[in-house]
């Protein structure tokens, strides 16, 4: 549609000229190009061997400070690995058997992921495939809030409300009890399942929701075998991810789930993680350098390598239950 | 029914939006059963949204909407007590991308059989071969039903999705631009099939590509600015159309 025969157009002109001029500007040398490359890479180089030097030193000091404890006279592997009697701060003899603080860990994260897991994911579904976009703009940002909670918050929560309303429910709950710090775990959890297993299933592409309803496929038709199995191993993540968090979680068991390590089932009693015990330590109302202070690095080097074998866990998962689409 | 109707959706003075955009204006034609109809014009123009009316797919969008007159048999088509479940069955659709499930190729076949039928296994597998050699993919994929269907080429995918499609029994094929991300010699063998398909399934298609609409279909309809400006013969369309704006565009002047 151009015109045969153009008129001069004055500012056209003016900016043809400009652009010439600009374009004669002196460009970038390529030295100085390649030198800050050079600069950035080093500096980029330095961030992260940082973190490797910090992940290095940790578990320095931790294998460190568990072999001294392990040269006490009054402890032993086949003690520390074979018993769940963990009684470090009463009177001779005293045992350190890990079992008793694992199971506390286990039995909070059990409870804690049997309410964080289903409630977070279906809660995720509904928000995913199901809210009108202005309810899912509106619960979102609510559910972001309740992961910056300061957990010392849930903690008390736990013991001023839900131990007493367990109490209400069932006399036979101790004022600590495994129960209501697995619940407020849980509530802690729940977001982070919630959101990360939500992103997950966003992340599947709507074409693949077109196909199963095209097909005749319900809207849950199309969620349950299809959606959900597309972003399994995001969901998976979210899981192992939650589950991390409340094995490390401290404060809340601290403050509701008591002191007083023993292998136990039963939610209704007193029990103590291995992070529980790790504050009590660090809290300083023991001796310090006697064994029960250098049985916290022992059981720090424990946590370190459970989590540690969740995460592996959790790449081999991912791995397996990988299914791209595209 | 006394006179059986020869055509298979009817639309009448259809008007369709999309908010406060009116993609589709006072839209009449009738699809004939048992023939290839093409939608052709440029893109925006209306022909995908006319396309996904027909089954019901605009559901998926919240702002769609639509008011006049669509029906297939006795089925209203724009009723919201419309049983989409039911008319997506006898209505299928083939999209733009391949959009094969990430799981096997069997198990992308009897997705649909599985959702509205009880069949048993032998049942199930005969009619995944039975769909699979409708959609002449069988040769192919025969020897790795249990492989992914992401790992078959582009234009596999695709004969996989309308084998998925045929499996759910439909009366009615609908293809949203199926060629469009293939190469030649994909979209050959999908022009084949529908050739092969044409005799019993009611198959409308959404295209770009004017060969394709020529080559392939019976009846033509061109759109421009949400209206149906020429629905005729495909061999009128293209060799001596009534109006202007369709020679230009099947002559390739504009879109």
């Amino acid at each position: 549609m151009s015109q045969p025969v153009a008129v001069p157009d004055p500012t056209k002109i003016a900016l043809e000229s400009r652009a010439k001029s600009l374009l004669n500007r002196p460009r970038r040398r390529l030295a100085a190009t390649r030198f800050s490359e050079i600069g950035i890479y080093v500096a980029l180089i330095c961030c992260g061997l940082f973190s490797l030097l910090i992940t290095v030193s940790i578990i320095g000091v931790l294998l460190t400070e568990t072999t001294r404890f392990f040269q006490f006279d009054e402890v032993t592997l086949s003690n520390f690995l074979g018993s769940a009697e963990w009684t470090p701060n009463l009177g001779e003899p005293k045992s350190f058997g890990i079992w008793g603080l694992i199971s506390g860990t286990l039995l909070v994260t059990g409870i804690a992921m049997a309410f964080a897991l289903p409630l977070g994911l279906v809660t995720a579904i509904y928000l995913s495939e199901y809210a009108p976009r202005q309810i899912r703009n509106f619960l979102k940002p609510i559910l972001e809030v309740l992961a910056g909670i300061p957990t010392v918050v849930y903690g008390f929560f736990a013991l001023m409300t839900i131990t007493p309303f367990l109490q209400w429910v069932h006399e036979g709950f101790n004022v600590y009890n495994a129960m209501s710090a697995g619940l407020a775990v849980g509530i802690l959890c729940f977001p982070t399942v919630c959101s990360l297993a939500e992103d997950a299933l966003q992340s599947v592409p709507k074409t693949l929701r077109d196909g199963a309803l095209g097909l005749g496929g319900t809207r849950f038709d199309a969620t349950v075998k299809v959606i959900l199995p597309a972003a399994l191993s995001g969901i998976i993540s979210a899981f192992l991810l939650a589950v991390a968090r409340a094995i490390g979680e401290t404060m809340i068991v601290a403050l509701a789930a008591g002191s007083r390590p023993q292998a136990t089932l039963d939610p209704r009693n007193e029990i103590q993680t291995m992070t529980g015990f790790m504050v009590q330590m660090a809290g300083g109302d023991v001796s310090n350098f006697g064994t029960e202070y250098f049985s916290m690095y022992a059981v720090a080097f424990t946590l370190f390598l459970i989590t540690l074998a969740l995460t592996m866990m959790g790449n081999v998962v991912r791995g397996r239950f990988r299914e791209t689409y595209e | 029914m006394a006179n059986q109707s020869t055509n298979a959706i009817e639309a009448s003075n259809l008007n369709a939006w999309y908010g406060d955009f009116q993609a589709l204006n006072s839209i009449s034609l009738q699809i004939p059963k048992n023939e290839v109809t093409a939608f052709i014009g440029p893109s925006g123009c209306g022909k995908s949204t006319l396309l996904r009316w027909f089954n019901r797919m605009n559901d998926t969008i919240h702002s769609a909407s639509a008011t006049g007159d669509l029906r297939l048999g006795d089925i209203d088509l724009l009723s919201s007590a419309t049983d989409v479940v039911d008319l997506r069955r006898r209505v299928g659709i083939v999209f733009q991308k391949a959009n094969p499930f990430p799981k096997s190729i069997f198990e992308n076949v009897a997705f649909g059989p599985r959702l509205h039928m009880k069949l048993n296994k032998t049942e199930l597998q005969d009619l995944v071969e039975w769909a699979l050699r409708k959609a002449a993919v069988w040769e192919e994929v025969k020897d790795r039903l249990n492989a992914p269907a992401l790992g078959l080429s582009g234009g596999q995918q695709q004969r996989l999705c309308i084998a998925r499609a045929i499996a759910t029994g439909p009366e009615i094929l609908l293809m949203d631009e199926p060629c469009s991300a293939l190469d030649p010699a994909s979209t050959l063998a999908i022009e084949d099939l529908m050739d092969e398909l044409r005799s019993q399934y009611t198959i409308v298609i959404v295209t770009h590509n004017m060969q394709q609409a020529s080559r392939c279909s019976d009846k033509t309809a061109f759109f421009f600015e949400g209206k149906v400006i020429e629905f005729n013969s495909t061999e009128k369309i293209f060799t001596t159309p009534n109006a202007k704006q369709t020679e230009d565009y099947v002559r390739g002047k504009f879109g």
